[in-house]
């Protein structure tokens, strides 16, 4: 299939970008969207030209580095999909293919449709973790942990922090990220120990980076290619509103 | 670990706005409850009682100080993080995005500033001149003496504009009611694999009725008085 491409280019964060058409021929059905991008790629190389900037690693949905926003959608049409699990197919001969960087005053561009993503890193630091001393690993079944709520922090560790979540929120919210971090260690025994403090922080760390308040949209979950539930949010609502008034100290 | 960043956190902010939202559309029950009096007779007598009940009673009249202060703070943090969800992205999308599951999210600060420009005509209509002693007295044959309050909403009603405008405000407060229902509840952290669906109907049910109530007041006066 031939395709017309408008790509968003931006030598680096201090320049600005702008769409820059380029039209690709020939491409098969069964190319994921990153395979055509690699075409583009060649295609311009061939001509002298710089190649497009974008994120990528795994290429098996599994990574997240994966970043594109295309035609108005965070890793474009297809629901619980990353970019690099897009295929072509999904597209007709002829379309024209809007790709944009993820647009967040946290997520500066760094070059064409890379963005920098480490104010996630931040948030993670902030309080994303067990802490533990090293030591011997212990045994497996030594803490019971419900069926129920073992599945409920394992769809919420789905999570590939991708990003998505704040390209698709009308506000640049981080809060499905964040509530599915936050979750996947409040629903489990050894991550409870310092649930309080961990919302906290984290909550924190989000706002101070800047990214926007929810205002319960839901275009986060829409978008997320792990679909992550917004019962995250309401969780880590209900986390920080326990930690701040009704119960601190438990 | 309380300093004033964290006070004012995001989440601090949606909960205060769901409760204070939740407050107020209590007593949006209970104002159309008393407008609707208006209907069910000729001399207004129904609605000039109640709302001399609501004028004199002390309890209601300290409450509403309660509820004047809910609607400030409603408004001031509503605008404070619309503006902070603004300076979130400040370059947008070519492509505007279109995953949004609770379509009037997106409108609350738009629906949101015409109802409060709708609450300050509103107030200079009624509120002031009731506070200020500037409504006409009226006895009714049982002897009763209060304010003609169910005249001024009977004359303003009569009036082909402001029935239009009031009719278009009361539609978006629907809307803004629409998604702040169930959203509310969503920033109390109340989310049920159940009964969330539930909270949502109610939530689009309870917008329909205001609306529906509020709006049929003037629709009658206007062609049916
Ligand atoms: S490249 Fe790893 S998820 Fe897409």
């Amino acid at each position: 299939m031939d395709l017309t491409l408008k790509v968003w280019r931006q030598a680096n964060a201090k320049e600005n970008g702008r769409f820059v058409e380029y039209k690709v021929k020939g491409i098969s059905s069964d190319a994921s969207f990153l395979e055509m991008m690699d075409i583009l790629n060649e295609q311009l190389v061939t001509e002298g030209q710089d190649p497009v900037a974008f994120d990528h690693d795994c290429r098996e949905g599994i990574c997240g580095a994966c970043s594109m926003y295309i035609n108005g959608r965070p890793h474009g049409p297809d629901k619980g999909t990353t970019t690099c699990q897009l295929h072509m197919r999904r597209f007709k001969d002829g379309d024209t293919i809007t790709v944009e960087p993820w647009r967040a005053k946290p997520f500066p561009v760094i070059k064409d449709l890379v963005v920098d993503r480490s104010a996630f890193d931040d948030i993670i630091q902030a309080g994303g973790f067990v802490s533990v001393s090293t030591g011997g690993v212990p045994d497996a079944n030594a803490i019971p942990i419900p069926k129920r709520k073992a599945d409920l922090a394992m769809d919420a560790a789905a999570c590939i922090g991708c990003g998505a979540c704040v390209a698709a929120c009308k506000n640049a919210s981080a809060m499905l990220f964040v509530s599915a971090k936050v979750s996947q260690f409040a629903l489990l025994p050894q991550g409870r120990v310092e649930a309080r403090e961990r919302v906290q922080n984290m909550v924190a760390k989000m706002d101070e980076l800047g990214f926007g308040n929810c205002t319960n949209t839901y275009a986060c979950e829409a978008a997320c290619p792990k679909e992550i539930s917004v019962a995250n949010i309401a969780r880590m609502n209900r986390e920080y509103l326990a930690a701040r008034v009704i119960a601190p100290n438990d | 670990m309380s300093n004033l960043r964290l006070k004012y956190a995001s989440i601090t902010k949606k909960i205060i706005m769901g409760v204070m939202g939740l407050f107020l559309s209590s007593f949006l029950v209970v104002h159309l409850s008393i407008n609707l009096l208006v209907l069910f007779d000729n001399d207004q007598y129904l609605f000039n009682q109640a709302a001399h009940f609501m004028a004199t009673n002390p309890l209601i009249q300290t409450f509403q100080w309660v509820l004047f202060l809910a609607f400030v703070v409603h408004i001031i943090l509503g605008i404070v993080l619309q503006i902070q969800n603004w300076l979130a992205r400040p370059i947008g999308y070519k492509v505007k995005g279109y995953s949004e599951q609770s379509f009037f999210s997106k409108y609350m600060i738009h629906t949101g500033m015409v109802v409060f420009i709708f609450l300050i005509i509103h107030f200079a209509n009624f509120f002031v001149k009731a506070k200020f002693g500037m409504v006409d007295e009226i006895t009714y044959p049982d002897g009763k003496t209060v304010d003609n309050l169910g005249i001024l909403i009977v004359n303003l009603f009569k009036d082909g504009y402001y029935v239009a405008f009031y009719v278009v405000s009361i539609l978006l407060l629907g809307f803004h009611l629409e998604h702040g229902f169930q959203s509310a509840f969503q920033s109390l952290g109340l989310h049920h694999p159940v009964y969330t669906r539930w909270i949502k109907a109610l939530g689009t049910l309870f917008s329909v009725v205001i609306t529906l109530g509020f709006i049929t007041i003037p629709i009658v006066i206007y062609f049916f008085r």
